[in-house]
């Protein structure tokens, strides 16, 4: 009895395997959460090879999808609150807390990381929200900056892009020379990797929709992040996830924050402007 | 001591590897004509049901994570980044396949994205443990070859 079920459940996946090749399509679904409708599709900006973006959400499986849309059982909100927490949390010499400063985050950041990143002009050099809040602990609150990755700066910058869900993304490339890490950027995301050979461009736009063995490759949009991945069964950051794409290129990976990966950052960025920050999204 | 062993087992292995690598085609001395590649690069046949394993190992060939193939239907998730292979033996002759898996750039043009199996034209930044090396070696690439040409129409 149980065997044949198995059997049966094993034919419905060899099934989908193949069948999945027929739709090739992101998803006609809407994503609301918490009564908010979450812009998954818009209009690409002037310049955009594409003529629509969509969000990686309309990409995953139904299972995936409905995950993120219940952000009761979204696994990310418990990012969400323990940033509530370190916001709230005096660290360093000065005795100071995110709360300190900045208030309520709920007003004073509210929208804020759909600009992001940001020119700095101190650094010379653009900065995400991950950079920014080192700004603020090593200069405002005697503190280190954190270690890339660590729990603290996942949590915290998803606290932080939280405050935008919603709010469609745009970034200001007037701002110092912006434009000129954005042209770096597009250089490096049609530039080919490693011993694989490929570039950005090859799985996230002429690949776009299709599948490489399960994953169904969506345009690489980094309007989620930090996002709840369920394979690693925790948040990944950006910049985490890119230096993921590029090792699988079997190429030297860029540091975290590294210019390579910043200008990346920009220029990948933009070609998600109009879509929702969905921090915490949930992929597979 | 320690190290004088490892020295001495690492010489092994490099003499090894040289040898195998003379028998062979040299990357780089591939010839291509007419989107075909004449010689086998070992100067021996392919084995068939060798190449079947390097086509699925995801650490070798990886070629389901673009290509269908319906009679692996047992092996789960089969990518579509590149046309159905069902029938790929009756399309190219095995020169002309042998020219694909070396270097499909050859074949379909600097903008195709499937990589090239024994080839040196690869992408910046390469990993450092990789530099100088191929996907496969010439005699994976011989199998792999005689494993689709048996995929016929
Ligand atoms: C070998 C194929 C491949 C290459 C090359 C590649 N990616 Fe990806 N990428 C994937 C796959 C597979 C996924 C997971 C499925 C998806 O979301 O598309 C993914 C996911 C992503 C995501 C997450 C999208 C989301 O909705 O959460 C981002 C961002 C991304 N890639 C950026 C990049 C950037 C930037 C580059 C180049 C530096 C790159 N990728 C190169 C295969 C690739
Ligand atoms: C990252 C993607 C990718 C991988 C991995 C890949 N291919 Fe391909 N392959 C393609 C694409 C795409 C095409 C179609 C040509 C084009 O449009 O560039 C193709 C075409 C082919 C063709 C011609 C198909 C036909 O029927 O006309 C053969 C044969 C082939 N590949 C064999 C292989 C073999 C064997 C391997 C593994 C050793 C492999 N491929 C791995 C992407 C890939």
């Amino acid at each position: 009895m149980k065997k044949t079920v198995l059997a049966i459940a094993g034919a419905a996946i060899i099934t989908t395997g193949l069948a999945a090749v027929a739709y090739s399509d992101p998803v006609d679904d809407k994503l609301v959460i918490d009564g908010l409708e979450m812009i998954t599709k818009a209009p690409a900006p002037e310049g955009h090879p594409f003529d629509t973006v969509y969000s990686g959400w309309l990409f995953r499986e139904p299972e995936t999808r409905a995950l993120e849309a219940d952000s009761f059982a979204n696994p990310g909100m418990l990012y969400v609150e323990r940033g509530q927490d370190i916001w709230n949390t005096v660290d360093g010499t000065k005795g100071k807390s995110c709360a300190s400063c900045h208030n309520d985050a709920a007003e004073t950041m509210k929208g804020i990381a759909a600009h992001y990143p940001k020119w700095n002009a101190d650094a010379k050099r653009p900065i995400n929200i991950e950079l920014q809040i080192d700004k603020c602990r090593t200069e405002n609150m005697g503190a280190e900056p954190y270690k890339f990755d660590a729990a603290d700066q996942k949590a915290l910058t998803t606290y932080i892009k939280y405050q935008s869900f919603g709010a469609p993304v745009s970034v200001d490339l007037k701002q110092g020379d912006m434009q000129s890490w954005w042209d770096k950027g597009k250089t490096e995301y049609y530039t080919r990797t490693g011993q694989l050979n490929l570039a950005c461009a090859s799985c996230h736009e002429a690949s776009m929709g299709k599948h490489i063995r399960a994953d169904h490759l969506s345009q690489g949009q980094v309007n989620g992040f930090p996002t709840y991945r369920l394979k690693q069964a925790d948040m990944v950051s950006l910049h985490n996830r890119m230096r993921g794409c590029i090792r699988d290129t079997r190429a030297e990976i860029p540091k975290a924050f590294s210019d390579e990966l910043m200008a990346l950052e920009v220029y990948v960025t933009w070609r998600g402007t109009g879509l929702s920050v969905e921090t915490p999204a949930v992929r597979q | 001591m320690q190290a004088g062993k490892v020295i001495v087992v690492a010489a092994t292995l490099s003499v090894l590897a040289g040898a195998a690598w003379a028998a062979d085609t040299a990357p780089t001395d591939v010839k291509f004509v007419d989107n075909a590649v004449s010689q086998s690069l070992t100067g021996k046949p392919g084995d068939a049901a060798e190449g079947a394993k390097v086509f699925v190992d995801r650490k070798l060939g990886n070629c389901l994570a673009c290509h269908q193939v319906s009679a692996l239907k047992k092996e789960l998730f089969h990518g579509d980044v590149g046309p159905s292979l069902d029938g790929a033996g009756s399309r190219w002759k095995p020169e002309e396949l042998r020219a694909i898996v070396t270097d499909s750039k050859h074949v379909f043009g600097p903008d195709t994205v499937m990589p090239g199996f024994y080839s040196l034209n690869v992408g910046v930044n390469v990993r450092k443990d990789l530099v100088g090396k191929t996907i496969l070696t010439a005699e994976q690439v011989e199998d792999v070859v005689a494993y689709v040409a048996t995929l016929k129409e």
